[in-house]
C-alpha cells in the first residue's frame, strides 16, 4: 500500500565506553538495512534480515572492541523509486555509511549506482540480479549471498541432464525475471535443451492459472518459474490445482526459499528442486545459529537472504577493523582483500568484480513422510564448489575485471 | 487448428473460463462494496482486509478446530460479519453525516492495522489450504483441465450474487433497505428500526467479503496480503459499474474477469493495468458508471 511507511530506527547500540576511532566518520558505524518489510518478499528479507544484522554486531563483538554500530532499517516496497528515496536520505542526512540486502533487482540496481556516486558501500544479499556483478558493477557493491546466473548454472543444468530438455518460462515482468530468464534459457539452450515460449506476468501477480493454461499447452517438458515469493508459492500451487505435474509435466521453480516451502506445505512442495546457499541442517554451527536467530524471529528459520545479511555485516565489520576507516570505496576495496569466513557459508572470498563466492547446495524437497516436523525439508542432491557454482568473472562483462 | 489472432481458439475458450472464474470472485466483492456504498454511503476500504479475514477464518476453523470448509462457508461470514457489525457499532456510524473523505479514510486506516497485525503474526509466505476432498481433482473439458473447485468457484459465486440483488431488489426487505438510505426519518416514522438495519446491512457486506476470503482460500494461499492486493481492482469495478449498483457490480465483475483473461493471452504484460485503462474510458464516456444513475 502507498501510504509513507515511518522509518523504523531499530538502534543497536554498541559499546558506551571506549574511545571511538578517529577515521570513523562521527564515530558511528551506521548500517542501513533496506528490505521488503511488509510486501511479498517480507518473509525472504523483511525484520528478519535486520535480526540477522544485529546478530552479526554482536557476534563481531563491536562493543568489546570498542566500536559503536547502529542499525536503521526501512521498507522500500519493491519500488525503486521508493528505495531510492530512503538511501539518498540516508546518505545524505542520516549519515548511513552502508546499505545491506535490498532484495528486487530493481531497486538494488538503483541503490548500486547512488552508492556509486556517493562513494558509500552497498552489500547485497536479497537481491539477485547477476548485472550487479556484471555490466552494473560498481567498485562500492559487493554482492553477497546468490544470483541470477548462479541459480539458472544450478538448477537448470540439473534439469537438462535428467532429460528435462524442453522449458517455458514463466517469469516475473520486471529486471529479475528478465535477469532469471535470460540465465536460465542460457544454461538450457548450451546444454541442448530448447525453450518452446514464454509469458511474463505483471509483479506481484495473483492468479497464474492463465499463464499455467498457455504452458500446459506448449507441452513443454519443464515450466520453468523464472519469479519469486509469493508469485512462485502461488504459481506452485495453482499448478496443482490444474493437473498440471499430473499430466507430465514438471516445475523448476528457479528461485525458491525455505520459506516459500514452509508456506506452501510439504504435500504440495513436495519433489522441487532448487538451489540454495545456506540451509539450516548443514552443520553444527549452521543449527547453533538457526536456533537463536529462531529465538529473536518469532520462532521462524533464517532463509538464506537473511544468512547472507548475517555473514555480509561480518565481514564488513571485519574489514572496518582491518582497514581503520569506514569509507565506502576503501572498505569495499579491504572486504575483497581479506578471505571470508563465517558459521553460515564457510570459508570462500570476494572476487574483484564484486561476486562473493562460496558453495551452493542443489537440494530436493521431502516428502511429508520424510519430514521429522517444521523445516525439516531438504535433502541436499549435490553441493556445486564456490568456484564452480557462479559465473567466471571474465564472463560478466564487469568493468573492473582486467 | 483453428486461430484467433495466432492464439489458438481452442487455449482461448480455456482463457475465457479462467476469466470467469477470476470475475467471479471480482462480483463476490464488488457485491460486497456495492451493497455497503449503495445503502451506507461509506467507501469500505476496509473490505480487502475483511476478505483476508474471512481466509484466516476458514484456517483456524480447520486447523485449530477440525472443521471444514463446507462449515467455514456458513461460520466465517457470521464471524468476520459480527466484527463487522462491532466496527459499523463503535466507529463507522459517527461519520454518517460527514464527508465520503472521512469514512475511506477511517476504513483505509482499519485495513492497514488489521493487515498489519496479521502480517506481524503469520509473515507474507502464508499458510496453506487445501482443497476440500469433495471438490479436488477435476474435468478435461477437451479444451482445457478444469479444477472441480473452480468450476464450483463459477457457480456458488452466481447463486450469491443474484440471491443478493433479488432480495435488495424484489423484496419488502430490500425495499425498506433503499427507502432507508432515501429518507431515513421517514422510513422511521413508519415503525423501522433504521439504524439497526443500516448495521446489520453493513454486517451483511462484510459477511460477502468473509465468504469470498473462504472460496479464496483453497485457490489462493492464505495471506495477510491477499486482500490488499485485490482490493483495487475491486473499486475499478464498482467504479465501472457504478457506485452502488448492485447489478453493475456483478455484471461488471464478470465482465472485468474475462477482459482482463484475454489480455493475460494476447499481451500478459498489460493485464493489472487493463482494467484501469477500462475504467478511465468508461468514466470518460459515462461518468456514473455504466448502471449508475447520475444524482
Amino acid at each position: 500500500m502507498g501510504l509513507k511507511k515511518t522509518l523504523l530506527a531499530a538502534a543497536v547500540a554498541a559499546a558506551v565506553g571506549g574511545t571511538a576511532h578517529a577515521q570513523i566518520s562521527d564515530g558511528v558505524i551506521k548500517i542501513g538495512v533496506l528490505n521488503d518489510m511488509s510486501g511479498l518478499y517480507a518473509d525472504i528479507a523483511g525484520p528478519g534480515s535486520v535480526v540477522a544484522a544485529r546478530m552479526a554486531v554482536e557476534d563481531f563483538g563491536a562493543a568489546k572492541k570498542g566500536m559503536k554500530v547502529e542499525i536503521v532499517s526501512a521498507d522500500h516496497q519493491n519500488k525503486p523509486d521508493v528505495g531510492s528515496a530512503v538511501v539518498r536520505q540516508w546518505y545524505d542526512v542520516d549519515k548511513v555509511d552502508a546499505v545491506f540486502d535490498v532484495p528486487t533487482s530493481s531497486v538494488a540496481l538503483a541503490v548500486s549506482e547512488i552508492t556509486r556516486q556517493k562513494g558509500k558501500a552497498f552489500l547485497v544479499s536479497g537481491a539477485a540480479t547477476a548485472d550487479l556483478t556484471g555490466k552494473a558493477c560498481s567498485p562500492n557493491t559487493i554482492h553477497w549471498t546468490y544470483d541470477t546466473w548462479m541459480l539458472a548454472n544450478g538448477t537448470g543444468n540439473a534439469i537438462v541432464k535428467t532429460g528435462g530438455d524442453t522449458w517455458f518460462f514463466i517469469t516475473a515482468d520486471y529486471a529479475f525475471g528478465h535477469a532469471l530468464e535470460r540465465d536460465t534459457e542460457a544454461v538450457v539452450l548450451k546444454s541442448g535443451g530448447k525453450v518452446l515460449g514464454k509469458v511474463r506476468h505483471p509483479f506481484p501477480g495473483t492468479d497464474f492459472s492463465s499463464f499455467l493454461l498457455q504452458a500446459q499447452a506448449s507441452k513443454a517438458k519443464i515450466i520453468g518459474l523464472a519469479n519469486a515469493g509469493g508469485d512462485t508459492i502461488n504459481s506452485i500451487k495453482q499448478a496443482a490445482e490444474f493437473g498440471i505435474v499430473k499430466g507430465g509435466q514438471h516445475l523448476a521453480g528457479l528461485l525458491v526459499f525455505i520459506t516459500d516451502i514452509h508456506g506452501l506445505g510439504l504435500e504440495t512442495a513436495q519433489g522441487l528442486i532448487f538451489t540454495e546457499t545456506f540451509y539450516w541442517d548443514l552443520n553444527d554451527q549452521t543449527r547453533a545459529f538457526t536456533k537463536r536467530f529462531a529465538a529473536a524471529n518469532g520462532g521462524k528459520y533464517p532463509s538464506m537472504v537473511q544468512a547472507g545479511v548475517y555473514s555480509s555485516v561480518l565481514h564488513y565489520l571485519k574489514a572496518i577493523e582491518a582497514a581503520k576507516t569506514d569509507d565506502g570505496t576503501k572498505v569495499i576495496a579491504k572486504m575483497k582483500e581479506l578471505p571470508t569466513d563465517d558459521p553460515l557459508f564457510g570459508k570462500g572470498r570476494v572476487r574483484q568484480d564484486g561476486r562473493k563466492i562460496h558453495p551452493a547446495y542443489l537440494v530436493e524437497v521431502k516428502k511429508p513422510s520424510e519430514s521429522k516436523g517444521p523445516y525439516d525439508y531438504y535433502k541436499i542432491l549435490a553441493t556445486i564448489p564456490a568456484e564452480q557454482a557462479f559465473r567466471p568473472e571474465k564472463e560478466g562483462g564487469c568493468p573492473l575485471v582486467k | 487448428m483453428d486461430t484467433i489472432f495466432g492464439v489458438p481458439t481452442q487455449a482461448l475458450f480455456g482463457q475465457l473460463l479462467i476469466g470467469l472464474i477470476n470475475g467471479s470472485f471480482y462480483a463476490l466483492l464488488s457485491l460486497g462494496l456495492a451493497v455497503i456504498f449503495g445503502l451506507l454511503n461509506i467507501i469500505n476500504f476496509t473490505h480487502g482486509a475483511q476478505y483476508m479475514m474471512g481466509a484466516f477464518c476458514a484456517w483456524f476453523l480447520l486447523n485449530k478446530l477440525g472443521v471444514g470448509y463446507w462449515w467455514a462457508l456458513a461460520i466465517a461470514p457470521v464471524a468476520v460479519g459480527a466484527f463487522g457489525v462491532l466496527i459499523e457499532r463503535l466507529m463507522i456510524r459517527h461519520l454518517y453525516q460527514l464527508d465520503h473523505l472521512y469514512g475511506l479514510l477511517l476504513t483505509f486506516g482499519l485495513a492497514l492495522i488489521i493487515q498489519g497485525l496479521f502480517r506481524n503474526e503469520f509473515g507474507s509466505a502464508g499458510l496453506p489450504y487445501q482443497v476440500p476432498a469433495e471438490l479436488a481433482g477435476g474435468q478435461n473439458l477437451g479444451f482445457m483441465f478444469l479444477p472441480k473447485y473452480r468450476a464450483w468457484v463459477i457457480v456458488a459465486s452466481l447463486v450469491v450474487c443474484m440471491a443478493t440483488w433479488f432480495v435488495i431488489e424484489k423484496t419488502k426487505l430490500g425495499s425498506y433497505l433503499r427507502a432507508g438510505t432515501e429518507n431515513p426519518q421517514l422510513v422511521q416514522a413508519f415503525g423501522v428500526n433504521v439504524p439497526r438495519m443500516i448495521t446489520l446491512t453493513y454486517g451483511f457486506g462484510v459477511g460477502l467479503a468473509a465468504l469470498a476470503g473462504v472460496m479464496a482460500a483453497p485457490i489462493y494461499q492464505v495471506n495477510p496480503l491477499m486482500g490488499g492486493d485485490l482490493i483495487i481492482v475491486v473499486f475499478a469495478v464498482v467504479v465501472i459499474g457504478g457506485m452502488g449498483s448492485i447489478l453493475g457490480a456483478i455484471l461488471t465483475g464478470f465482465g472485468l474477469g474475462v477482459i482482463e483473461g484475454l489480455t493475460k493471452v494476447f499481451y500478459p504484460e498489460a493485464s493489472n493495468t487493463v482494467i484501469f485503462i477500462v475504467m478511465a474510458i468508461v468514466l470518460m464516456i459515462k461518468p456514473a458508471g455504466l448502471f449508475g444513475t447520475q444524482k
